[in-house]
Parts: C-alpha cells; sequence; structure tokens
C-alpha cells in the first residue's frame, strides 16, 4: 500500500514535468527556431497560387469539364469527381485494395476521360496518391499531357518540353526518390508564358 | 540505381549509429553521462528519488504500471476536454469516449494505432500536450525496460534491476529530446510545417479554385514519433502527408530515425553485458530478417497494380503507385512500410492496403515475427532476448546440457517466462481476429470484400497487439467495438509481454553466474545467428500460416486478372466469403 501511494505521487509529478517538458517546452522552443529561421517552409510553403506542398485540382470552378486542357493536371486525388476519396478535409489515401473492383472502374473512368482530351496516361495520373494532396508528377506525366495542353494554349509543344525540363527537381543528391515537378510551379511557369 | 545509393546510405549511416549512439546510451545508463545535471537533479528532487535508489524487479514493475496506468487516465480526461482547452483554432471539440480510450491506449502503449483523422478530430492543445508527450514517455518506458532486463544479464547474486523513474529520466533527457529537436530543425528546413496558427485559405487566380489547408505544430511532433518508433502522425495520412514528410531526404531521415535506436540498443547491450560479440550476434538475426523483407517487399511493390492493369493501363514502369507519393515512387515506399512495421513504429508514408498482394503479406508477416528485426525502441531488444532464451533452450536440448546465456542458467523459471512472453502476440491476435470474423460489429468493418477484407482485420489485430500501429486503413475502426477490442489487445501486447521480461530481468539478476568451458553452447556465433533467426520464423510460421493462407496468400492467388491456380482462387473466395459474410 505504501508503495502505492508512492508511486502515485511520484505518476502524478513525472505526469507534470513531461507534460510541460516534452509537451509544451519542447514544441514552443521548436516553434521559434522554425518561425525564426525557417518561416516559409514552417508555415506551409504558401505563395500566391497556393502550397507547393499541397496538390489541387485544375479544372477550376467549372464542373462539366473532368480534365482542363489548358493546365497541366496532377495525380487525380481528392475533389476528383471520378474517383472513390475519403472524408472531406482530411487527408488520406482512397485505401482501394489490388484487386478492387472499384479501382478498375475508377481507373477505366480516368483513362476514358484522358482519351478524350488526346492524351494517353502513365500510370501516376490514373492512380490516386497515399496523401490525396500529392504535389508533384514526374516528369513522364508531364510529357504525356503536352499534346493536349499545346492544343489549348497554343504554346509550342516543343518550348512546353523546355519548361518541363526547367521544372524538374531532383531527385535529391542525385538518388533519392524519384524526379519530380510540382504541377502548381509547372502551371505557374505556363501561366507567364501565355 | 537511386534505391541502391539508398540503402549504402542508410546501412553507412545505422553502422555509425549503432557503434556510437549504442555506446553512448550504455554511457547513460551506466550513469556516466552528466551534461545535463542541471535539469536532471532538480527532477528527482520533485520525484523524491535518485539513482542511487534501486529498486527490486517488483518495485520496478509497479512504478512502471502505476505510472502508465496514470497517464492513461489523465489523457483520456484532456482529450475529452480539449473543447474547454486553449489551442484549438478550428474548435474541434470534445473526442467522445470509446475513440478517446482506445487513442490515449494507443499511445501509452506505443502503438499509435489511430481509428481518428489528427486535423479533423485533434485540438493542437492534444496533439502536443498528449499525444506528443506520450511519443516520447512511451519509447522511454519501452528503452527503460530493456535496460532492466539488460541488467538482469550483467548483474550477479543482487536482488535489484535499477530504478525505474531515473531510467526513464535518463533516456528521456539525453537521447530522445537532443536527437529529436536536431532531426526536427531538419524537417522544418526541407518544408515541414510548424506552426500554431491554424488552417489557412487560398485563392487560386489562375484556375479560380480555393483550397483550405489544414496546418499544425507537426514537424517536431514528427522527428520524436519516429525517433520512438510511434508512427502516430500529425495529419490523417501520416507521413504521406507533405506538410510531415516534404522530400525524398525527410523519408530517408524517418527510416533512419526509427532504426536508429532498434538497433543501436543491441551495441549497448553487448556493451554493458561486456560481449559486444553476443550485441553483434543479435543485431546480425536482426537484419537478416530485416534484409529479407525489405527485398521481397521492393520487388513486389515494383510490379503492376494488377487492378490498374485490369483497366487497361498495362505499362506501370514506376510500379505499383495506387496510394503511393510521386516523390517517394515504389521502392523507397516499400523500404519505409518494411522499417515501419518491423519495428513496431507503424507510421505509412503511402496506402498499405492498396499495396499488392505479396506487397502487402511484407509488413504483414513482419510485424507477426513479433516485432524484433529491430523491433520497437527497447520492445525489439526484450522480445528477441526472449527468443534468445528459447533459443539457447533448443540448443541445449540438442547438446544434452544445461542451456546457459552469458553465464546465467537457463533454467525452467526463466524458459516459462520468455515462451509466455513469446505467445501473448499470436494468441491475441488470432483470438481477437476470430472473435471479430464473428460479430456483426467486426464484419461490418472492411472497406474490400473477400480475402482483402479479412486482410483488413487481421492486419489490425496484428499490427494492435504489436503494438505497431500501421493499418490497412480501409477498415473503419471508429465504432465500439473496435475502439475497445483494439484497445485491451494493445494493452495485453504491451504489459503481457513487459512484465514476464521485466520478471526474467529479476530471476537473472539473483543468479550467479557460471564460467564458460569448453562444453558451453556458444551463444555468439553465427550459427547462433542462424538458430535465433529459425525459432523466430518457426514460430511465426507455424502460429499464423492458416490466417496468412486466408488473407494475402489467398488474395495473391485468388484473383480474376491474373489466376493463376483457379481452384485455390474459388477456395479462398468462398473461405473468405464465409468469413465476412
Amino acid at each position: 500500500m505504501r508503495s502505492l501511494v508512492s508511486n502515485l505521487r511520484r505518476s502524478a509529478a513525472a505526469i507534470v514535468v513531461t507534460t510541460v517538458v516534452f509537451g509544451f517546452v519542447y514544441s514552443f522552443v521548436g516553434l521559434g527556431v522554425a518561425q525564426l529561421f525557417f518561416r516559409h517552409q514552417a508555415d506551409g510553403s504558401i505563395s500566391t497560387y497556393g502550397s507547393s506542398l499541397v496538390g489541387q485540382n485544375w479544372n477550376g470552378y467549372s464542373t462539366t469539364k473532368i480534365l482542363d486542357p489548358q493546365w497541366f493536371h496532377g495525380r487525380p486525388d481528392a475533389d476528383n469527381p471520378l474517383v472513390a476519396t475519403g472524408k472531406p478535409g482530411e487527408s488520406g489515401a482512397a485505401n482501394l485494395g489490388p484487386h478492387s473492383e472499384v479501382l478498375v472502374q475508377d481507373v477505366k473512368a480516368l483513362v476514358r476521360a484522358w482519351h478524350a482530351v488526346g492524351v494517353n496516361p502513365t500510370s501516376d495520373l490514373v492512380t490516386s496518391s497515399g496523401s490525396g494532396l500529392d504535389p508533384d508528377i514526374t516528369p513522364a506525366d508531364a510529357f504525356a499531357q503536352i499534346p493536349m495542353v499545346s492544343k489549348a494554349t497554343g504554346v509550342s509543344p516543343s518550348r512546353l518540353r523546355q519548361l518541363i525540363r526547367q521544372e524538374t527537381n531532383g531527385p535529391e543528391l542525385g538518388f533519392l526518390g524519384s524526379s519530380t515537378i510540382v504541377v502548381l510551379q509547372l502551371n505557374e511557369a505556363l501561366a507567364k508564358l501565355r | 540505381m537511386g534505391f541502391f545509393w539508398t540503402i549504402v546510405v542508410l546501412v553507412v549511416a545505422l553502422g555509425l549509429a549503432w557503434r556510437f549512439l549504442g555506446s553512448y546510451m550504455a554511457a547513460v545508463f551506466e550513469t556516466r553521462v552528466h551534461f545535463l545535471g542541471f535539469i536532471e537533479r532538480p527532477i528527482y528532487a520533485v520525484l523524491g528519488t535518485g539513482p542511487d535508489r534501486e529498486q527490486t524487479w517488483k518495485r520496478y514493475t509497479g512504478s512502471l504500471l502505476v505510472f502508465s496506468a496514470a497517464f492513461i487516465l489523465f489523457g483520456y480526461l484532456l482529450v475529452r476536454i480539449q473543447g474547454s482547452l486553449p489551442l484549438d483554432p478550428q474548435h474541434l471539440g470534445a473526442v467522445p469516449p470509446a475513440l478517446s480510450f482506445n487513442t490515449i491506449v494507443s499511445f501509452v502503449t506505443n502503438t499509435n494505432w489511430q481509428n481518428y483523422g489528427g486535423e479533423t478530430t485533434m485540438s493542437y492543445f492534444s496533439q502536443i500536450g498528449v499525444l506528443q508527450v506520450q511519443q516520447f514517455v512511451s519509447a522511454a518506458v519501452g528503452i527503460a525496460a530493456a535496460v532492466a532486463l539488460i541488467r538482469g544479464f550483467c548483474r550477479k547474486g543482487s536482488d535489484t534491476i535499477g530504478n525505474f523513474w531515473v531510467d526513464i529520466t535518463r533516456c528521456l533527457l539525453y537521447v530522445l529530446l537532443p536527437v529529436a529537436f536536431l532531426a526536427g530543425i531538419v524537417l522544418v528546413s526541407q518544408g515541414a510545417v510548424m506552426t500554431l496558427a491554424g488552417p489557412v485559405t487560398v485563392h487560386d487566380a489562375l484556375n479560380h479554385v480555393t483550397q483550405t489547408i489544414p496546418r499544425g505544430p507537426a514537424a517536431f511532433m514528427g522527428s520524436i514519433m519516429q525517433l520512438g518508433t510511434n508512427g502516430g502522425g500529425f495529419f490523417n495520412a501520416d507521413l504521406a502527408h507533405p506538410f510531415e514528410n516534404p522530400t525524398g531526404l525527410t523519408n530517408l531521415l524517418y527510416v533512419f530515425l526509427t532504426l536508429s535506436i532498434g538497433f543501436s540498443l543491441t551495441y549497448t547491450f553487448g556493451k554493458m553485458v561486456g560481449s559486444v560479440r553476443h550485441g553483434a550476434a543479435v543485431l546480425g538475426a536482426m537484419v537478416i530478417i530485416f534484409g529479407a523483407w525489405v527485398g521481397f517487399t521492393s520487388y513486389a511493390e515494383h510490379q503492376p497494380n494488377p487492378a490498374v492493369a485490369a483497366a487497361g493501363v498495362t505499362a506501370q514502369p514506376t510500379g505499383n503507385m495506387e496510394g503511393k507519393e510521386v516523390r517517394f515512387g515504389d521502392t523507397s515506399s516499400a523500404l519505409f512500410n518494411v522499417s515501419m512495421t518491423q519495428t513496431s513504429d507503424g507510421a505509412v508514408d503511402g496506402a498499405s492496403d492498396s499495396y499488392n498482394a505479396m506487397g502487402g503479406f511484407g509488413p504483414l508477416t513482419g510485424m507477426m515475427l513479433g516485432e524484433v528485426s529491430p523491433g520497437g525502441v527497447g520492445t525489439g531488444l526484450y522480445t528477441i532476448l526472449l527468443f534468445a532464451i528459447v533459443a539457447v533452450f533448443i540448443g541445449g536440448l540438442m547438446i544434452g546440457r544445461t542451456p546457459e546465456y552469458l553465464g546465467k542458467k537457463i533454467q525452467a523459471r526463466e524458459v516459462k517466462l520468455a515462451g509466455f512472453g513469446i505467445l501473448v502476440m499470436p494468441v491475441v491476435v488470432l483470438v481477437f481476429t476470430g472473435i471479430a470474423v464473428s460479430v456483426h460489429a467486426g464484419r461490418a468493418g472492411p472497406l474490400n470484400g473477400g480475402p482483402h477484407g479479412f486482410s483488413e482485420i487481421l492486419y489490425a489485430f496484428t499490427s494492435q497487439s504489436n503494438n505497431n500501429g500501421s493499418a490497412f486503413a480501409g477498415l473503419t475502426g471508429n465504432h465500439a467495438f473496435y475502439n475497445v477490442m483494439g484497445a485491451i489487445a494493445m494493452l495485453l501486447g504491451r504489459f503481457a509481454v513487459m512484465v514476464p521480461a521485466l520478471g526474467l530481468a529479476g530471476a537473472l539478476a539473483a543468479k550467479k553466474t557460471v564460467p564458460a568451458s569448453a562444453g558451453t553452447f556458444r551463444t555468439d556465433n553465427t550459427m547462433f545467428v542462424g538458430l535465433l533467426i529459425g525459432v523466430i520464423i518457426i514460430v511465426g510460421a507455424l502460429v499464423f500460416f492458416p490466417a496468412v493462407a486466408l488473407g494475402p496468400i489467398a488474395t495473391a492467388l485468388s484473383h480474376k486478372f491474373y489466376s493463376v491456380v483457379p481452384a485455390l482462387s474459388h477456395v479462398g473466395h468462398v473461405l473468405a466469403g464465409r468469413l465476412l459474410r
């Protein structure tokens, strides 16, 4: 009994100390360092048109157009009317299994939509991502969309290819992950051309 | 080629951590490091204890259990009243009772199973003041238990195994705090968010889209959640979210952080017991199992996704990208997933549920081996030492001699404790999965049908009983049934293994050592590594093969697109259909 009481007293003290030190002091000192030295990143890498780390839907307010041909598009993620998605406002994947009939139908619908705008889609362009917010595509995914964008905007395919090469990042340190293009930055560069 | 260099860099970095972090941790727990004494001493004063106040194994276990129980109660109360607390810019309100219970048990047991969506459920106060605190504390508790077991091997004829309060304090201050803080700075510099400013709304004038983007103090939570093999992310998408895992570099850093303490503790073990070779033997078993799983899981994920192929997209040069992020790619995502499921971390950087059948088999069976390669911080080491005791017992039977490990005679009591500790997890997984597929509330959970739906349930209980937290996230876990059953599985998986390990520490510490002789069964050579791996794999395979056959193996064989064995396909579908009806 005496040891239970002393354990409870020590637990109470340890709970207070750890909550203060490892909850609040740690986070607030971290916040201070982050906001002082890396303010842009710590606030979410936000620029005029959105965050370079959060993918967005490039179909605008139009509910009729599935793929607006004047922009490059990212992964078919949240807000895409063609795919099954999670809860609004919550990041996350569709979680469809490798043999899911729903997934087969979603991919078929996406392939049809891409074909309708003259694009032969790569696999990234018909599969949804892990976060539902994937900001990136690979250079191959961008090259596949050149015919569509060129036709809609009048920018020549060779100019678009050059633009894609210019916006390609990584792989980091030459080996980490894939070569990527931030769709938002590619479209910002495209907007400047027009 | 990129993946090859990723592995090379990881191996070199972990090798350095093994040698230097390992010996540093030995110094910490032998109280030879004092540079934060000015914080450490006041903490002991408040707690009314100190390094000279040694505890018996029963006292040590009592302190550990009372502390954990008190923290469950305290954390539960805080998330229930989060609506009345500060730091809630989204006005999320109280978390419901069953979900609160599951969540707080999940974080106190180092599981970080999440039946909630972070950004839509937990206020900033709950995230940093409850969940993040547990990411530090539960990791320290696990490491303390492992260190107590190491002391059991070191000490001769002693009735004490250290002081619980001192062990967690030193672990928190000297190991977890500095590493997590430095890693947090790197994460922020790469783009992880760290702000209290709440969600931001941006209007994109280019395409007339308005986005509301949730943010929060995520970066510094990310570093400790990985270093402490917790894995419960700030956002629902966990480490697939670009705000927590923005680049390929952060992805590799997270893998490194997660594996570093688990592997390094084998050096700490070797150094403290006075035979680094013994630590290296345990490390060898861990590395071989880990490497094999990384190999076949990465291979499986580099294959095309069958559902996407069935829809007509047969060319998938980048592998199965359904549920994966472009910046990581297929093989690095698989490396990440194997690292997180063999460490009891459980973070995901993509949807495990959408892995190819044999790709999902990797993480699932990795957990079923009992989280020993390298396992959770501390928990992995003491669990593999339980397996080592069983291995020397079997070795002893083969040569007809009372087995010894590190000079300690392994007798009936030790083998019983080790056997009990090893069998708790499989019993909980199989019984709870059996219950879930037998009742309506359990069968209502899976998103996907057929054998894959069964895999979702099996995966959930395997993950929670192993205190992992990884999920086939299609399963809807936020119902009273899964919340409560899951919480019980997590408590048993944590404490019903930890207490026998501490009992073993007490039993071993009390023993005298026997000098090694020519007839002693060697426990520091490659033969022992092979025996240890054999015991781990055989126990796992014997216990789980039938269940795995109904889940991922049935899925792999049964689908109509690549029907390899049509008869088995039929059997798999019928069985799983029965189970889930």
